[in-house]
Protein backbone atom coordinates (compact mmCIF):
# COMPACT_ATOMS: atom_id res chain seq x y z
CA UNK A 1 0.00 0.00 0.00
CA UNK A 2 1.49 3.41 -0.99
CA UNK A 3 2.16 5.87 1.77
CA UNK A 4 -0.18 8.89 1.74
CA UNK A 5 1.45 12.13 0.67
CA UNK A 6 2.52 14.12 3.72
CA UNK A 7 0.58 17.24 2.88
CA UNK A 8 -2.77 15.46 2.76
CA UNK A 9 -2.23 14.71 6.43
CA UNK A 10 -1.16 18.19 7.33
CA UNK A 11 -3.92 20.03 5.55
CA UNK A 12 -6.53 17.96 7.30
CA UNK A 13 -4.84 18.37 10.64
CA UNK A 14 -4.39 22.16 10.63
CA UNK A 15 -7.46 24.23 11.41
CA UNK A 16 -7.78 27.72 12.87
CA UNK A 17 -8.06 26.12 16.33
CA UNK A 18 -4.78 24.29 16.35
CA UNK A 19 -2.71 26.27 13.83
CA UNK A 20 0.84 26.54 15.22
CA UNK A 21 1.40 29.92 16.88
CA UNK A 22 4.44 30.71 14.73
CA UNK A 23 2.43 30.11 11.57
CA UNK A 24 -0.45 32.27 12.81
CA UNK A 25 1.95 35.08 13.69
CA UNK A 26 3.60 34.80 10.30
CA UNK A 27 0.19 34.91 8.63
CA UNK A 28 -0.86 38.01 10.57
CA UNK A 29 2.47 39.76 9.97
CA UNK A 30 2.44 38.91 6.27
CA UNK A 31 -1.15 40.06 5.88
CA UNK A 32 -0.43 43.40 7.54
CA UNK A 33 2.57 43.88 5.26
CA UNK A 34 0.46 43.00 2.21
CA UNK A 35 -1.98 45.83 3.01
CA UNK A 36 0.85 48.28 2.55
CA UNK A 37 2.83 46.68 -0.27
CA UNK A 38 -0.23 46.86 -2.57
CA UNK A 39 -0.66 50.62 -2.89
CA UNK A 40 3.03 51.46 -2.43
CA UNK A 41 4.09 48.83 -4.96
CA UNK A 42 1.67 50.35 -7.47
CA UNK A 43 3.10 53.83 -6.95
CA UNK A 44 6.65 52.48 -7.40
CA UNK A 45 5.68 50.64 -10.59
CA UNK A 46 3.85 53.64 -12.04
CA UNK A 47 6.82 55.86 -11.27
CA UNK A 48 9.24 53.34 -12.80
CA UNK A 49 11.03 53.15 -9.47
CA UNK A 50 11.31 49.36 -9.08
CA UNK A 51 15.11 49.48 -9.02
CA UNK A 52 15.02 52.43 -6.71
CA UNK A 53 13.06 50.28 -4.25
CA UNK A 54 15.62 47.55 -4.69
CA UNK A 55 18.52 49.88 -3.89
CA UNK A 56 16.65 51.18 -0.88
CA UNK A 57 16.08 47.63 0.35
CA UNK A 58 19.76 46.76 -0.06
CA UNK A 59 20.71 49.84 1.93
CA UNK A 60 18.48 48.52 4.69
CA UNK A 61 21.26 46.11 5.64
CA UNK A 62 23.34 49.09 6.71
CA UNK A 63 20.44 50.02 8.95
CA UNK A 64 20.51 46.53 10.44
CA UNK A 65 24.23 46.88 11.17
CA UNK A 66 23.64 50.27 12.77
CA UNK A 67 20.82 48.89 14.89
CA UNK A 68 22.95 45.98 16.11
CA UNK A 69 25.88 48.28 16.83
CA UNK A 70 23.90 50.91 18.74
CA UNK A 71 21.38 48.40 20.11
CA UNK A 72 18.43 50.21 18.56
CA UNK A 73 15.21 48.60 17.36
CA UNK A 74 15.98 47.23 13.89
CA UNK A 75 12.81 48.57 12.24
CA UNK A 76 13.47 52.19 13.19
CA UNK A 77 17.16 52.08 12.31
CA UNK A 78 16.32 50.61 8.90
CA UNK A 79 13.72 53.29 8.32
CA UNK A 80 16.14 56.03 9.30
CA UNK A 81 18.93 54.74 7.06
CA UNK A 82 16.40 54.18 4.27
CA UNK A 83 15.21 57.77 4.45
CA UNK A 84 18.77 59.15 4.41
CA UNK A 85 19.78 56.84 1.54
CA UNK A 86 16.67 57.81 -0.44
CA UNK A 87 17.45 61.50 -0.14
CA UNK A 88 21.08 60.93 -1.18
CA UNK A 89 19.88 58.89 -4.16
CA UNK A 90 17.49 61.63 -5.22
CA UNK A 91 20.26 64.20 -5.03
CA UNK A 92 22.60 61.98 -7.10
CA UNK A 93 19.92 61.47 -9.74
CA UNK A 94 20.49 65.06 -10.80
CA UNK A 95 24.00 64.07 -11.98
CA UNK A 96 24.87 63.10 -15.55
CA UNK A 97 24.82 59.33 -14.86
CA UNK A 98 21.94 57.37 -16.32
CA UNK A 99 19.50 56.34 -13.64
CA UNK A 100 19.92 52.59 -14.05
CA UNK A 101 23.73 52.94 -14.04
CA UNK A 102 23.53 54.94 -10.83
CA UNK A 103 21.28 52.37 -9.18
CA UNK A 104 23.45 49.56 -10.54
CA UNK A 105 26.37 51.10 -8.69
CA UNK A 106 24.65 52.09 -5.47
CA UNK A 107 22.51 49.03 -4.97
CA UNK A 108 25.25 46.35 -4.71
CA UNK A 109 27.54 48.83 -2.93
CA UNK A 110 24.96 49.40 -0.22
CA UNK A 111 24.46 45.65 0.12
CA UNK A 112 28.19 44.95 0.33
CA UNK A 113 28.81 47.70 2.85
CA UNK A 114 25.94 46.33 4.92
CA UNK A 115 27.42 42.83 4.94
CA UNK A 116 30.88 44.17 5.79
CA UNK A 117 29.48 46.33 8.59
CA UNK A 118 27.61 43.40 10.11
CA UNK A 119 30.73 41.22 9.96
CA UNK A 120 32.83 43.93 11.60
CA UNK A 121 30.50 44.20 14.59
CA UNK A 122 32.53 43.27 17.67
CA UNK A 123 31.45 40.15 19.49
CA UNK A 124 28.25 39.58 17.54
CA UNK A 125 27.55 36.49 15.52
CA UNK A 126 24.64 37.47 13.34
CA UNK A 127 22.61 35.17 11.17
CA UNK A 128 22.99 37.12 7.94
CA UNK A 129 20.63 34.84 6.05
CA UNK A 130 17.81 35.99 8.29
CA UNK A 131 18.26 39.55 7.08
CA UNK A 132 18.98 38.73 3.44
CA UNK A 133 16.00 36.43 2.99
CA UNK A 134 13.92 37.28 6.02
CA UNK A 135 12.51 35.06 8.71
CA UNK A 136 8.77 35.51 8.77
CA UNK A 137 8.35 32.50 11.06
CA UNK A 138 10.38 34.23 13.80
CA UNK A 139 7.96 37.14 14.05
CA UNK A 140 6.63 37.79 17.57
CA UNK A 141 3.45 39.21 19.05
CA UNK A 142 5.30 42.41 19.89
CA UNK A 143 6.50 42.69 16.28
CA UNK A 144 2.94 42.31 15.05
CA UNK A 145 1.69 45.07 17.34
CA UNK A 146 4.40 47.49 16.10
CA UNK A 147 3.66 46.46 12.53
CA UNK A 148 -0.09 46.96 12.94
CA UNK A 149 0.42 50.49 14.25
CA UNK A 150 2.91 51.32 11.49
CA UNK A 151 0.68 49.94 8.75
CA UNK A 152 -2.37 51.77 10.09
CA UNK A 153 -0.50 55.08 10.16
CA UNK A 154 0.94 54.54 6.68
CA UNK A 155 -2.46 53.60 5.23
CA UNK A 156 -4.08 56.69 6.74
CA UNK A 157 -1.36 58.87 5.21
CA UNK A 158 -1.74 57.12 1.85
CA UNK A 159 -5.51 57.55 1.85
CA UNK A 160 -5.23 61.22 2.78
CA UNK A 161 -2.68 62.03 0.05
CA UNK A 162 -3.66 59.46 -2.59
CA UNK A 163 -4.97 61.90 -5.22
CA UNK A 164 -1.99 64.21 -4.79
CA UNK A 165 0.53 61.36 -4.95
CA UNK A 166 -1.25 60.15 -8.07
CA UNK A 167 -1.18 63.62 -9.65
CA UNK A 168 2.58 63.88 -9.08
CA UNK A 169 3.05 60.35 -10.45
CA UNK A 170 1.00 60.89 -13.61
CA UNK A 171 2.50 64.21 -14.65
CA UNK A 172 5.01 65.87 -12.37
CA UNK A 173 5.25 69.06 -14.46
CA UNK A 174 1.49 69.53 -14.49
CA UNK A 175 1.39 68.94 -10.74
CA UNK A 176 4.02 71.68 -10.25
CA UNK A 177 2.07 74.12 -12.41
CA UNK A 178 -1.16 73.17 -10.60
CA UNK A 179 0.52 74.22 -7.37
CA UNK A 180 0.80 70.83 -5.65
CA UNK A 181 3.63 70.69 -3.07
CA UNK A 182 5.52 68.28 -5.34
CA UNK A 183 8.85 68.11 -3.47
CA UNK A 184 7.09 67.40 -0.19
CA UNK A 185 4.87 64.73 -1.77
CA UNK A 186 7.88 63.00 -3.29
CA UNK A 187 9.62 63.04 0.07
CA UNK A 188 6.49 61.59 1.66
CA UNK A 189 6.48 58.77 -0.86
CA UNK A 190 10.15 58.03 -0.14
CA UNK A 191 9.51 57.92 3.58
CA UNK A 192 6.57 55.57 3.09
CA UNK A 193 8.73 53.35 0.88
CA UNK A 194 11.46 53.33 3.52
CA UNK A 195 8.78 52.43 6.04
CA UNK A 196 7.39 49.46 4.10
CA UNK A 197 10.91 48.21 3.46
CA UNK A 198 11.75 48.50 7.15
CA UNK A 199 8.59 46.58 7.98
CA UNK A 200 9.31 43.93 5.41
CA UNK A 201 13.03 43.37 5.97
CA UNK A 202 12.56 41.14 8.99
CA UNK A 203 9.87 39.11 7.26
CA UNK A 204 10.96 38.85 3.64
CA UNK A 205 14.55 40.08 3.75
CA UNK A 206 16.42 42.83 1.94
CA UNK A 207 16.90 40.78 -1.22
CA UNK A 208 13.27 39.84 -1.71
CA UNK A 209 11.17 42.68 -0.30
CA UNK A 210 10.95 44.53 -3.64
CA UNK A 211 9.44 41.42 -5.21
CA UNK A 212 6.52 41.75 -2.82
CA UNK A 213 6.14 45.39 -3.90
CA UNK A 214 6.51 44.99 -7.66
CA UNK A 215 5.07 41.58 -8.60
CA UNK A 216 1.59 41.98 -7.04
CA UNK A 217 1.26 45.46 -8.56
CA UNK A 218 2.19 44.18 -12.02
CA UNK A 219 -0.20 41.25 -11.54
CA UNK A 220 -3.12 43.45 -10.48
CA UNK A 221 -3.08 45.49 -13.70
CA UNK A 222 -4.89 42.79 -15.67
CA UNK A 223 -8.00 42.96 -13.48
CA UNK A 224 -8.63 46.66 -12.85
CA UNK A 225 -9.78 49.91 -14.44
CA UNK A 226 -8.75 52.62 -11.96
CA UNK A 227 -5.59 53.36 -9.95
CA UNK A 228 -7.39 52.83 -6.62
CA UNK A 229 -8.73 49.46 -7.76
CA UNK A 230 -5.21 48.46 -8.76
CA UNK A 231 -3.85 49.41 -5.32
CA UNK A 232 -6.53 47.30 -3.58
CA UNK A 233 -6.12 44.39 -5.98
CA UNK A 234 -2.34 44.45 -5.48
CA UNK A 235 -2.86 44.18 -1.72
CA UNK A 236 -5.21 41.25 -2.26
CA UNK A 237 -2.70 39.53 -4.52
CA UNK A 238 0.08 40.16 -1.98
CA UNK A 239 -2.13 38.58 0.64
CA UNK A 240 -2.78 35.48 -1.47
CA UNK A 241 0.95 35.22 -2.22
CA UNK A 242 1.81 35.42 1.48
CA UNK A 243 -0.76 32.75 2.39
CA UNK A 244 0.16 30.52 -0.52
CA UNK A 245 3.88 30.90 0.16
CA UNK A 246 3.43 30.12 3.86
CA UNK A 247 1.33 27.07 3.08
CA UNK A 248 3.81 25.72 0.51
CA UNK A 249 6.69 26.43 2.85
CA UNK A 250 5.00 24.56 5.70
CA UNK A 251 3.82 21.62 3.65
CA UNK A 252 6.94 21.04 1.61
CA UNK A 253 9.42 22.38 4.15
CA UNK A 254 10.92 24.96 1.80
CA UNK A 255 12.30 28.41 2.73
CA UNK A 256 9.41 30.77 3.38
CA UNK A 257 10.32 34.08 1.68
CA UNK A 258 11.34 32.44 -1.61
CA UNK A 259 8.10 30.45 -1.43
CA UNK A 260 6.12 33.70 -1.06
CA UNK A 261 7.95 35.29 -3.99
CA UNK A 262 7.43 32.15 -6.09
CA UNK A 263 3.73 32.22 -5.21
CA UNK A 264 3.53 35.87 -6.30
CA UNK A 265 5.35 35.05 -9.55
CA UNK A 266 2.90 32.21 -10.22
CA UNK A 267 -0.03 34.59 -9.75
CA UNK A 268 1.65 37.03 -12.14
CA UNK A 269 2.06 34.31 -14.76
CA UNK A 270 -1.57 33.28 -14.39
CA UNK A 271 -2.71 36.90 -14.74
CA UNK A 272 -0.75 37.25 -17.99
CA UNK A 273 -2.26 34.07 -19.36
CA UNK A 274 -5.79 35.16 -18.41
CA UNK A 275 -5.18 38.59 -19.87
CA UNK A 276 -4.04 37.16 -23.18
CA UNK A 277 -6.96 34.81 -23.67
CA UNK B 1 0.10 99.28 -21.59
CA UNK B 2 -1.39 96.95 -19.00
CA UNK B 3 0.79 95.13 -16.54
CA UNK B 4 2.26 91.91 -17.93
CA UNK B 5 0.86 88.60 -16.63
CA UNK B 6 4.18 86.85 -16.75
CA UNK B 7 7.63 88.22 -17.39
CA UNK B 8 11.23 87.09 -17.48
CA UNK B 9 13.97 89.50 -16.42
CA UNK B 10 17.46 88.84 -17.81
CA UNK B 11 17.34 85.10 -17.22
CA UNK B 12 20.33 82.79 -17.75
CA UNK B 13 20.01 79.02 -17.73
CA UNK B 14 22.76 76.49 -18.36
CA UNK B 15 22.16 72.76 -18.54
CA UNK B 16 24.95 70.20 -18.45
CA UNK B 17 27.59 72.91 -18.85
CA UNK B 18 25.90 74.40 -21.91
CA UNK B 19 24.44 77.89 -21.85
CA UNK B 20 20.88 77.34 -23.02
CA UNK B 21 19.45 80.76 -22.28
CA UNK B 22 21.46 83.97 -22.11
CA UNK B 23 20.02 87.23 -20.91
CA UNK B 24 16.47 86.57 -22.01
CA UNK B 25 13.84 89.12 -21.06
CA UNK B 26 10.25 89.08 -22.19
CA UNK B 27 6.84 90.11 -20.99
CA UNK B 28 3.51 88.53 -21.80
CA UNK B 29 0.51 90.84 -21.61
CA UNK B 30 -3.16 89.85 -21.29
CA UNK B 31 -4.68 88.70 -24.55
CA UNK B 32 -1.41 88.56 -26.51
CA UNK B 33 -0.86 85.62 -28.83
CA UNK B 34 2.85 84.97 -28.94
CA UNK B 35 4.58 82.37 -31.11
CA UNK B 36 8.03 81.30 -30.00
CA UNK B 37 10.22 79.98 -32.82
CA UNK B 38 13.85 78.96 -33.11
CA UNK B 39 16.06 76.17 -34.44
CA UNK B 40 16.48 72.86 -32.59
CA UNK B 41 18.35 73.36 -29.33
CA UNK B 42 17.55 77.07 -29.28
CA UNK B 43 16.20 76.78 -25.74
CA UNK B 44 12.49 77.16 -26.54
CA UNK B 45 11.32 74.43 -24.17
CA UNK B 46 13.79 75.57 -21.50
CA UNK B 47 12.43 79.11 -21.72
CA UNK B 48 8.89 77.79 -21.34
CA UNK B 49 9.88 75.62 -18.37
CA UNK B 50 11.64 78.55 -16.73
CA UNK B 51 8.59 80.78 -17.19
CA UNK B 52 6.40 78.05 -15.67
CA UNK B 53 8.68 77.56 -12.66
CA UNK B 54 9.70 74.05 -13.76
CA UNK B 55 13.31 75.07 -14.33
CA UNK B 56 15.31 77.36 -12.09
CA UNK B 57 17.10 80.31 -13.66
CA UNK B 58 20.75 80.59 -12.67
CA UNK B 59 20.56 84.34 -12.97
CA UNK B 60 17.66 86.70 -13.41
CA UNK B 61 14.11 86.04 -12.30
CA UNK B 62 10.58 85.40 -13.46
CA UNK B 63 7.70 87.42 -12.10
CA UNK B 64 4.00 86.63 -12.16
CA UNK B 65 1.08 88.99 -11.82
CA UNK B 66 -1.22 88.04 -8.93
CA UNK B 67 -4.03 87.70 -11.47
CA UNK B 68 -2.14 85.10 -13.53
CA UNK B 69 -4.05 81.88 -14.12
CA UNK B 70 -1.93 79.42 -16.05
CA UNK B 71 -3.05 76.65 -18.35
CA UNK B 72 -0.14 74.46 -19.43
CA UNK B 73 -0.20 72.01 -22.31
CA UNK B 74 3.00 69.93 -22.21
CA UNK B 75 4.50 68.25 -25.25
CA UNK B 76 3.77 64.68 -24.27
CA UNK B 77 3.16 62.86 -21.02
CA UNK B 78 5.14 59.76 -20.27
CA UNK B 79 2.59 57.63 -18.45
CA UNK B 80 3.45 54.07 -17.51
CA UNK B 81 1.32 51.54 -19.43
CA UNK B 82 0.60 49.76 -16.13
CA UNK B 83 -1.24 52.82 -14.80
CA UNK B 84 -4.96 52.36 -15.52
CA UNK B 85 -6.10 55.92 -16.18
CA UNK B 86 -9.08 57.12 -18.17
CA UNK B 87 -9.31 60.63 -19.59
CA UNK B 88 -11.88 61.48 -16.94
CA UNK B 89 -9.80 60.26 -14.01
CA UNK B 90 -6.78 62.07 -15.47
CA UNK B 91 -8.71 65.35 -15.41
CA UNK B 92 -9.95 64.58 -11.89
CA UNK B 93 -6.36 64.89 -10.68
CA UNK B 94 -6.65 68.64 -11.11
CA UNK B 95 -7.25 70.01 -7.59
CA UNK B 96 -10.96 70.46 -6.95
CA UNK B 97 -12.28 69.50 -10.39
CA UNK B 98 -15.99 68.71 -10.40
CA UNK B 99 -17.50 66.21 -12.82
CA UNK B 100 -19.57 68.85 -14.60
CA UNK B 101 -16.60 71.21 -14.95
CA UNK B 102 -14.54 68.39 -16.46
CA UNK B 103 -17.31 67.49 -18.88
CA UNK B 104 -17.68 71.13 -19.90
CA UNK B 105 -13.97 71.54 -20.65
CA UNK B 106 -13.82 68.28 -22.60
CA UNK B 107 -16.83 69.50 -24.57
CA UNK B 108 -15.11 72.78 -25.49
CA UNK B 109 -12.11 70.97 -27.00
CA UNK B 110 -14.29 68.38 -28.73
CA UNK B 111 -13.05 65.53 -26.54
CA UNK B 112 -16.20 64.73 -24.57
CA UNK B 113 -16.60 61.36 -26.29
CA UNK B 114 -13.12 60.36 -25.04
CA UNK B 115 -13.99 60.66 -21.32
CA UNK B 116 -13.96 56.95 -20.53
CA UNK B 117 -11.08 56.01 -22.85
CA UNK B 118 -7.71 54.97 -21.39
CA UNK B 119 -5.24 57.82 -21.72
CA UNK B 120 -2.50 55.63 -23.20
CA UNK B 121 -4.71 54.54 -26.10
CA UNK B 122 -5.40 58.01 -27.52
CA UNK B 123 -4.14 59.21 -30.89
CA UNK B 124 -1.90 62.27 -31.11
CA UNK B 125 -4.75 64.62 -31.93
CA UNK B 126 -7.05 63.21 -29.24
CA UNK B 127 -4.25 63.49 -26.70
CA UNK B 128 -3.72 67.18 -27.46
CA UNK B 129 -7.44 67.91 -27.10
CA UNK B 130 -7.47 66.16 -23.73
CA UNK B 131 -4.38 68.06 -22.55
CA UNK B 132 -5.98 71.29 -23.75
CA UNK B 133 -9.19 70.47 -21.87
CA UNK B 134 -7.13 69.85 -18.73
CA UNK B 135 -5.43 73.22 -19.14
CA UNK B 136 -8.87 74.87 -19.41
CA UNK B 137 -9.94 73.52 -16.00
CA UNK B 138 -8.04 76.39 -14.38
CA UNK B 139 -9.98 78.99 -16.43
CA UNK B 140 -6.62 80.32 -17.61
CA UNK B 141 -5.86 83.85 -18.74
CA UNK B 142 -2.59 82.57 -20.20
CA UNK B 143 -2.33 79.32 -22.12
CA UNK B 144 1.19 77.96 -22.53
CA UNK B 145 1.64 75.27 -25.17
CA UNK B 146 4.83 73.40 -26.02
CA UNK B 147 4.81 72.33 -29.66
CA UNK B 148 1.18 71.20 -29.47
CA UNK B 149 1.00 70.19 -33.13
CA UNK B 150 4.21 68.18 -33.28
CA UNK B 151 2.63 64.74 -33.53
CA UNK B 152 -0.18 65.77 -35.87
CA UNK B 153 -0.67 65.69 -39.62
CA UNK B 154 -1.19 68.94 -41.50
CA UNK B 155 -4.96 68.84 -41.24
CA UNK B 156 -4.80 68.00 -37.54
CA UNK B 157 -2.34 70.84 -36.97
CA UNK B 158 -4.60 73.35 -38.71
CA UNK B 159 -7.69 72.34 -36.75
CA UNK B 160 -5.82 72.31 -33.42
CA UNK B 161 -4.47 75.82 -34.03
CA UNK B 162 -7.94 76.91 -35.12
CA UNK B 163 -9.31 75.56 -31.83
CA UNK B 164 -6.66 77.39 -29.80
CA UNK B 165 -7.37 80.58 -31.75
CA UNK B 166 -11.12 80.23 -31.14
CA UNK B 167 -10.51 79.68 -27.42
CA UNK B 168 -8.33 82.76 -27.23
CA UNK B 169 -10.99 84.79 -29.04
CA UNK B 170 -13.90 83.62 -26.91
CA UNK B 171 -12.19 83.85 -23.52
CA UNK B 172 -9.75 86.69 -24.18
CA UNK B 173 -6.99 84.50 -22.80
CA UNK B 174 -3.41 85.08 -23.89
CA UNK B 175 -1.39 82.36 -25.62
CA UNK B 176 2.29 81.50 -25.61
CA UNK B 177 2.93 78.74 -28.10
CA UNK B 178 6.18 77.10 -29.10
CA UNK B 179 5.96 76.43 -32.80
CA UNK B 180 7.76 73.36 -34.07
CA UNK B 181 7.86 74.78 -37.56
CA UNK B 182 9.87 77.91 -38.33
CA UNK B 183 7.56 79.19 -41.00
CA UNK B 184 4.13 78.33 -39.74
CA UNK B 185 2.67 80.30 -36.88
CA UNK B 186 -0.86 80.69 -35.61
CA UNK B 187 -2.96 82.94 -37.78
CA UNK B 188 -3.92 85.12 -34.79
CA UNK B 189 -0.30 85.61 -33.75
CA UNK B 190 0.28 89.15 -32.51
CA UNK B 191 3.98 88.67 -31.85
CA UNK B 192 6.68 86.29 -33.02
CA UNK B 193 9.75 85.78 -30.85
CA UNK B 194 12.86 84.29 -32.48
CA UNK B 195 14.97 82.53 -29.91
CA UNK B 196 18.48 81.22 -30.27
CA UNK B 197 19.89 81.12 -26.73
CA UNK B 198 18.96 84.81 -26.66
CA UNK B 199 16.08 86.67 -28.29
CA UNK B 200 17.26 87.51 -31.81
CA UNK B 201 14.27 89.51 -32.84
CA UNK B 202 10.60 89.89 -32.05
CA UNK B 203 7.54 91.66 -33.32
CA UNK B 204 4.53 91.24 -35.55
CA UNK B 205 5.01 88.37 -38.03
CA UNK B 206 5.18 90.86 -40.90
CA UNK B 207 7.99 92.78 -39.20
CA UNK B 208 9.97 89.74 -38.12
CA UNK B 209 10.08 88.20 -41.58
CA UNK B 210 11.79 91.36 -42.83
CA UNK B 211 14.17 91.52 -39.89
CA UNK B 212 17.84 90.91 -40.83
CA UNK B 213 18.31 88.96 -37.56
CA UNK B 214 15.61 86.52 -38.65
CA UNK B 215 17.33 86.07 -42.02
CA UNK B 216 20.70 85.66 -40.30
CA UNK B 217 19.35 83.05 -37.90
CA UNK B 218 17.66 80.83 -40.41
CA UNK B 219 19.68 81.59 -43.54
CA UNK B 220 18.08 80.17 -46.66
CA UNK B 221 15.23 78.83 -44.53
CA UNK B 222 14.10 82.32 -43.61
CA UNK B 223 11.00 82.60 -45.74
CA UNK B 224 7.85 84.56 -45.14
CA UNK B 225 5.56 83.09 -42.50
CA UNK B 226 2.72 80.91 -43.54
CA UNK B 227 -0.31 81.08 -41.31
CA UNK B 228 -2.50 78.21 -40.25
CA UNK B 229 -5.81 78.60 -42.03
CA UNK B 230 -8.88 76.62 -41.33
CA UNK B 231 -10.33 75.13 -44.46
CA UNK B 232 -14.06 74.98 -44.30
CA UNK B 233 -14.31 71.87 -46.37
CA UNK B 234 -16.40 70.07 -43.82
CA UNK B 235 -19.49 70.85 -41.82
CA UNK B 236 -19.48 71.41 -38.08
CA UNK B 237 -22.40 69.68 -36.41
Amino acid sequence: MPKPLPFTNITTIITMDNIPAFLLNALMGGSLLALLTGPLGCLLVWRKMAFFGDALAHAALLGVALALFLQLPVTFAVMGIGAVFAIVLLALQRSDLANDTLLGILSPTALSLGIIAINLLPGVRVDLTGYLFGDILAISHADILTLAIGVAVALLILARFWTQLLAVTVARDLAVVDGYPVARLELLLLLLTAMVIAAGVQMVGVLLITALLIIPAATARAFVHTPAQMALAASGISLVAVMGGLACSYVWDIPTSPAIVAAAASLFTISRLINRS
Amino acid sequence: MTEPLLSAHNIYVSLGGRDVLQDVSLALHPGEIVSLIGPNGAGKTTLLRTLLGLQAAHRGHVSRAPSLRLGYVPQKLNIDPLLPLTVQSFLQLWPGASASHIEGCLDITGAKHLATRPLQKLSGGEYQRVLLARALLNAPNLLVLDEPAQALDVHGQASLYELIGALARSTGCGVLVVSHDLHIVMRQTTRVICLHQHICCQGHPAEVERDPAYAALFGADAKAFALYQHHHDHHHG
